[in-house]
Order: structure tokens, then C-alpha cells, then sequence
């Protein structure tokens, strides 16, 4: 049976002027603007854009500040917007090797044409608080080269694929248009298409974890930073009614490329394999965690056994999706009365039947002892 | 080859009307001889592109995610069509970028518009060399330390 | 290149005639009115359902017709047109509103076909596949009226019993093709009838039993 329970209409409107009130704090102190958060929250921004896979550093920004800074709340906010959105199209793939570079270092080549380019980064900094940041109002300015970088900014592993030392990675026949898991399901074996989609929207902390279980062991890769670039990538359309691509404007991206050691196979000569991992915005973890998570799902690819997590697309692909996983975790939140109940009466029952089950066995021991 | 030159200046100017701001495209028209009388073919709208990469950065397609899109598509009485696409979700900006696209078409090269455009896209490209000589400045110079002798 | 230079031609000042007409002057409350409409037709079979109008219309089209495939189609969904719509106003019309890919009977999401026109059959279209029948084709047929034809009876899911319906014009040996669709159930192609701006559906589930003879 199904009982509908009605009521709690009144809490629920009250909730969501406690929580207005909630994210607003202290009225005292002024309120956040959206712009302030897309400038100077970027990363959040950046976080907020992949993981609701919507490239809209405004809409993040409003996300963010409408969620009180909840990444995931605010995926989810840009998720449920999107749908609302009409698509006009798939780009062309985006040519990040003709990214304007503002970051792209390699762990792996001292000497890369274009050189070791530090950017903007957390990397060199002491961990050390700045307390002036406290105090607000800095404008800070950074020192500028007499000339830009150089144009020629080749892609560590197409420099290494020169030699044929390096796995390579071309389109299959026919350059297919790729699948897109928001249009239909995914089934497993997964392509490597799907792959890289389910990771790009994936949540970053998981596949962190994921790929830190890889270096440790629990996936057997050796991994090097062999690239990683970011800056702004020009993203081209090809408009049905016009038939020659347009240029849209600029997005932000990370480029990971990791380059781990294989020792060869029956078919395959010993050399060095991919993984690759891309991301908006500055978002250097999530694409290097990707990047290596991609290598250990070329597990089957390269004939590896799949012993581990990290090498095992259906455990991946299915669990790295956080608006997915906050909603079946986050749904134990709702009324489960009945379900409870029902639990409630069988346990006692079992109980009584046990109870009942025990009671000629345990009295004549009790007599005995005594 | 010379028949590609209207196509790819029209694609060039696509391109820099996507990176202004509304103010800058505004400028631009309000400079213009009088604009003449337009109907909207295609009332400007906020949509998304699904935006692809490669594995590898030159393998296989893949969807890396969406971002938001405008276009619009404008008429001037003469039968000059005029399109507008941009990532973001600027309405206005995208109808005012139809129009100066399709204006741009009926003025010959040199003209005050072009030129507008022209040093729109100076300032533009002034932007990303700056950003580019940032950059430039966190590049490692290395240097080898002498080892010791003979 | 020779492609792009045409479509730069095409949709600039030098072919002053290029005309890609109009669409929804306001494309989310018109889509969903209409949306409304297509899915009360579909899920009751038979009904005459009006979509309002729309003009002009680009040649060879029906008010109905065009907006059904604004609404319905983009640059997802492979159109199907007879050649003379497809290489005329239609087609540019289409491209244009829609941005749907031209494609042949087989590949295509929806079809259009007007009366008068040499109709393929319902065979010719993509009835899905046993793991996705729902990526069929579907038919939009225009034909002469919704009313004053031979009285058809309509049976199948949405319809209490029987629903009569005596449309005008439905091209020969329509119905023989229809019971044949009907019994590729799961699969087989929907039809959306239309004429001027009213529609009735016809979804793969609606069986029509051969017609009593007249007395």
C-alpha cells in the first residue's frame, strides 16, 4: 500500500528564506558580487564549469554565490540550467596546439621548443599566509617580457612521436563524431570517447583519489608529466546555414599530457603510452588526475590485467558523475517512512520468533545452573 | 585564390565581433552612416555548443563539454543577410554584431567601419601580447653550474 | 573552398533572391504550444489538432508542416524531402531555421511528404532497430484534407474502442503499407498527417482494419 502523506509546505517556504538569510551573513558586511567571484574565485569558477560541463564563467559565478560556495550544489545549478538550453551544435575539435600559451611546463623535457613557461601558479608559492590579503584593496602587477612568447609551442608527445617512440594517437577511419552521453546511454566496454567525456564532467576529488591510487601502485603505471599547457583556445563552428566555420571568442583550458613507460607486448615494440586529460579553465589537478586515470583504462587496450579501480571503466564512469552521486547518497534524506516501518515490524517479529525459538532450549540450562 | 579574400575577411571580422564587448560593437555602428531599416530573420538567441576535443590533442573526438552560444540573423531592406555567433549569452550585443556584419558587407574594404574594425582588432591583439609578455616572464631560463675543473 | 564561396554567395548581397523566409517570431512559447499539440495528437490517435498559423510559408509547404519541423528538428535530426523541396525554398528554409542535414529515406530522423508528390512508402523509411526503436523516422504526409475521404476506423492504445476518421487524399496503397508497419511492432515509423494547419497522428500502434465495404 501507498499512503501519501501531505504537509510541511509551510516549513519548506520558511526553509528557503532561512537559507536566503543563511547565505546572505552578517548584513553588516557587503554583499559578493558575481563579478567579484568570477574574477577573483577563478579556480572555484573553473571547478564549477567542468563538473556542470557548461562553459559560462558568469553562470558558475552565479552558482557559486547562490550555492554559499558548494561546488557540487552549484554543478548542479548549472546542470539543470543547461537543460533548459537549445544546442546549436558540436565545434571543431578545439586545435590546442595553437593555444596562446600562459602556462606550459613539462616534467619530463628541460630543454622544449618554446621552453618551460611557469605562469600563474600555486606551485612555487610557500603555503605561507599572505595576511595583507586580509586587509583587501591590492593591485598587484605583473612584470612583462620585452617580446611574446614564441609562436612554436609543439606539444611534448608530438615530439616524441616524431621518433616513434611514442604511442600514437590519430582518429580512427572516418574522423566519427563522438558520443555524447547526455544524448544517449552509455554501455561498457566503454570507448575512450566516453571515457574522456564521463571524466571532463567527472568530480575532481574522485578522480584525484583514482589517479593517486594509481601512482601508488594499486595500477601499475609509471607516470611523467610530459606536458602541461593552459591558456586560451579559439573554438570554432561550422553554422548549417553558412558552411564555413566562425569563430566564436576564447575559452579558457588545461591540457594534460602524461606519458608512461610500456614494456611492449606481442604486437606492440616497448615504447611510451598516453593519457590525456583536458579541462576548462585553469584546472591543473582535474586534468592531470584525468590523464592518469585515461592511461589506466587503457588497461584492455594494451592487454594489461584490470585488477584495480582506476583500470576499470563500468567502476569509473559510473561513479564519477557528482551530481549523480549527491543525488542517490543525498536522496537517503527523504522520507522513508514507510520503507522504515516496514523494516521496524519485520525486525521485531524475527525477534519475537527468535525469542520464542530460544526460550525451550535456554530454560533447562537455567535450571541446571542453578 | 583572390575570390577567398571577402570570405576570409568576413570570417576575420566573425572573429573579432565575438571577442568585443557590447560597447565596442555599439561604438562601431554608432560611427556608421545612418543604418539603414532591418527585419530579424532570427530573433536572437542564447543556445549551447557542445564543444569537441581529441584524444591526445590529435586522436579520436571527444565531447569535452558545452558552453553557451548567442546568434542572431538579421535582414537589411536590400537583401543583405547578416549573422551574429559568440559564445556567451549577450542578446543585444548579438543583434548589433548581425547588423554591423551585414554593414561590413555592403562597404568596401578601407572604409571607416573596416577601419574601426581594424583597430578593434589592434587593441584586441595588443590584449594577448600583453598576457603573452606576462607569460614570458615566468619562462626558466636555465643555466648550467660549472662542475669543477678538467 | 568552391563549397564555401557558394555559401558566401548564398547567404550574401550578391544573389539579392535568397530568401530563407521567417521562423517563430517568439521560438519557446510557439515550440512548446506546438510541442503541446503533436503530443495530444500522438497520444490520441485520430483527433484533429490545430497548430495555428504560419506564414508565409516557404513553397510546398504546410502551415502544419512548418511547424512541426521547427519545432521538432535541428541539427540532429536528418530531414527527408522529395528533391524539388529540398533543392527549392524548403530546403534553404530549412537550413537555415532548423539547421537539420538533408538526408536519404533510410537515415532520416523526420520526412516530409506532400501530396501530389511521389510518395516512397512506408518501407522506405527507417523503422529503428530492436534496441532503439524510438530512433525511427517520422512521416510527416500532407495530404488533401483531415476530412471527406472514406471513413477509416482507427484501434490502439489512446483510442477507448474505435475512432473514426475519413481524411482525403492519402496516397495509394497507404493503408496496405500501414498494416505492414503496424506489424513491426516494436519498431516501424510514426506519421504525422497534415493538412493546411490542423494534424492528426498516426503512431506505429494504431491499427486501421480494412474499411467495410461501402453500401
Amino acid at each position: 500500500m501507498y499512503v501519501a502523506v501531505k504537509g510541511g509546505e509551510a516549513a519548506i517556504l520558511a526553509t528557503h528564506d532561512l537559507l536566503a538569510e543563511a547565505r546572505r551573513g552578517d548584513p553588516a558586511v557587503p554583499e559578493v558580487e558575481v563579478a567579484q567571484i568570477r574574477e577573483q574565485l577563478g579556480l572555484a569558477v573553473a571547478r564549477v564549469m567542468n563538473e556542470g560541463s557548461l562553459y559560462d564563467r558568469d553562470l558558475a559565478a552565479l552558482a557559486l554565490k547562490q550555492a554559499q560556495g558548494d561546488a557540487i550544489e552549484a554543478a548542479f545549478l548549472i546542470r539543470a540550467f543547461r537543460t533548459t538550453l537549445p544546442r546549436f551544435g558540436s565545434s571543431l575539435p578545439v586545435e590546442t596546439s595553437r593555444m596562446a600559451i600562459r602556462r606550459r611546463i613539462s616534467a619530463a623535457y628541460k630543454d622544449l621548443p618554446g621552453g618551460q613557461v611557469l605562469g600563474p601558479t600555486y606551485d612555487y608559492t610557500h603555503r605561507l599566509f599572505d595576511f595583507a590579503l586580509m586587509e583587501g584593496e591590492s593591485r598587484p602587477e605583473a612584470p612583462q617580457a620585452a617580446s611574446p612568447l614564441s609562436d612554436t609551442m609543439p606539444r611534448v608527445p608530438d615530439i616524441l612521436g616524431a621518433e616513434g617512440l611514442m604511442e600514437p594517437e590519430t582518429p580512427p577511419e572516418g574522423d566519427p563524431a563522438p558520443f555524447d552521453l547526455t544524448r544517449q546511454p552509455i554501455s561498457f566496454p566503454a570507448d575512450r570517447d566516453v571515457r574522456l567525456q564521463s571524466m571532463a564532467r567527472g568530480d575532481e576529488g574522485f578522480l584525484l583519489g583514482l589517479g593517486y591510487s594509481v601512482q601508488r601502485g594499486f595500477g601499475g603505471n609509471h607516470p611523467f608529466a610530459g606536458e602541461i599547457r593552459m591558456g586560451e583556445v579559439s573554438v570554432e563552428f561550422v553554422p548549417e546555414e553558412l558552411g564555413f566555420p566562425i569563430d566564436l571568442g576564447e575559452i579558457t583550458l588545461t591540457e594534460c599530457q602524461m606519458v608512461n613507460q610500456f614494456s611492449g607486448s606481442k604486437d606492440v615494440p616497448p615504447q611510451f603510452t598516453r593519457g590525456y586529460g583536458l579541462a576548462f579553465g585553469h584546472s591543473e589537478r582535474k586534468a592531470m588526475s584525468m590523464a592518469l586515470v585515461d592511461r589506466a583504462l587503457k588497461a584492455r587496450e594494451f592487454g594489461e590485467a584490470a585488477d584495480y579501480p582506476a583500470q576499470q571503466d563500468e567502476f569509473v564512469l559510473y561513479h564519477s558523475d557528482n551530481v549523480e552521486a549527491a543525488g542517490f547518497v543525498e536522496h537517503l534524506k527523504l522520507p522513508h517512512y514507510v520503507d522504515f516501518q516496514g523494516e521496524l515490524e519485520l525486525i521485531r517479529r524475527i525477534r519475537a520468533e527468535r525469542e520464542a525459538r530460544l526460550a525451550p532450549e535456554t530454560t533447562p540450562i537455567q535450571e541446571a545452573a542453578e | 585564390m583572390q575570390s577567398n579574400e571577402p570570405l576570409a575577411r568576413r570570417q576575420g571580422h566573425f572573429a573579432i565581433l565575438a571577442r568585443a564587448a557590447l560597447a565596442e560593437v555599439e561604438a562601431i555602428l554608432a560611427d556608421a552612416p545612418a543604418i539603414p531599416p532591418f527585419s530579424v530573420l532570427k530573433q536572437p538567441e542564447t543556445g549551447t555548443i557542445m564543444v569537441e576535443g581529441r584524444a591526445g590533442g590529435g586522436g579520436r573526438r571527444f565531447n569535452l563539454g558545452e558552453a553557451t552560444m548567442t546568434r542572431c540573423a538579421i535582414r537589411l531592406e536590400d537583401g543583405t543577410i547578416g549573422f551574429s555567433y559568440a559564445l556567451g549569452r549577450n542578446t543585444e550585443k548579438a543583434r548589433k554584431a548581425a547588423v554591423l556584419d551585414a554593414l561590413l558587407q555592403n562597404e568596401p574594404p578601407g572604409g571607416p567601419m573596416h577601419e574601426a574594425m581594424r583597430r578593434l582588432a589592434d587593441r584586441q591583439q595588443r590584449a594577448r601580447d600583453e598576457a603573452s609578455r606576462k607569460a614570458a616572464a615566468t619562462k626558466v631560463e636555465f643555466f648550467t653550474m660549472v662542475r669543477g675543473e678538467g | 573552398m568552391a563549397e564555401q564561396n557558394a555559401a558566401l554567395r548564398k547567404a550574401g548581397p550578391a544573389d539579392a533572391p535568397f530568401n530563407p523566409g521567417i521562423g517563430f517570431s517568439d521560438p519557446v512559447f510557439q515550440s512548446q504550444a506546438a510541442f503541446r499539440g503533436i503530443l495530444a495528437a500522438l497520444s490520441e490517435p485520430g483527433t484533429i489538432h490545430d497548430l495555428g498559423s504560419f506564414a508565409p510559408c516557404p513553397a510546398g509547404l504546410e502551415p502544419a508542416t512548418a511547424i512541426l519541423l521547427l519545432t521538432l528538428t535541428d541539427y540532429e535530426t536528418p530531414v527527408w524531402m522529395p528533391e524539388a523541396l529540398e533543392s527549392g525554398e524548403a530546403g534553404i528554409w530549412l537550413r537555415f531555421h532548423c539547421g537539420a542535414p538533408p538526408a536519404t529515406p533510410g537515415k532520416a530522423s523526420f520526412a516530409v511528404a506532400p501530396a501530389g508528390e511521389v510518395f516512397p512508402g512506408l518501407t522506405a523509411f527507417n523503422p529503428g532497430n530492436e534496441l532503439y526503436p524510438d530512433r525511427s523516422t517520422t512521416l510527416i504526409l500532407q495530404i488533401e484534407s483531415l476530412t471527406g475521404g472514406d471513413m477509416l476506423d482507427l484501434e490502439g492504445p489512446g483510442i477507448p474502442g474505435r475512432r473514426q476518421l475519413d481524411p482525403r487524399g492519402l496516397p495509394p496503397g497507404f493503408l496496405a503499407g500501414w498494416a505492414a508497419n503496424t506489424r513491426l511492432y516494436p519498431l516501424g515509423v510514426d506519421v504525422v498527417l497534415v493538412a493546411g494547419s490542423r494534424i492528426v497522428g498516426l503512431p506505429r500502434t494504431t491499427r486501421i482494419p480494412a474499411p467495410a465495404p461501402r453500401t
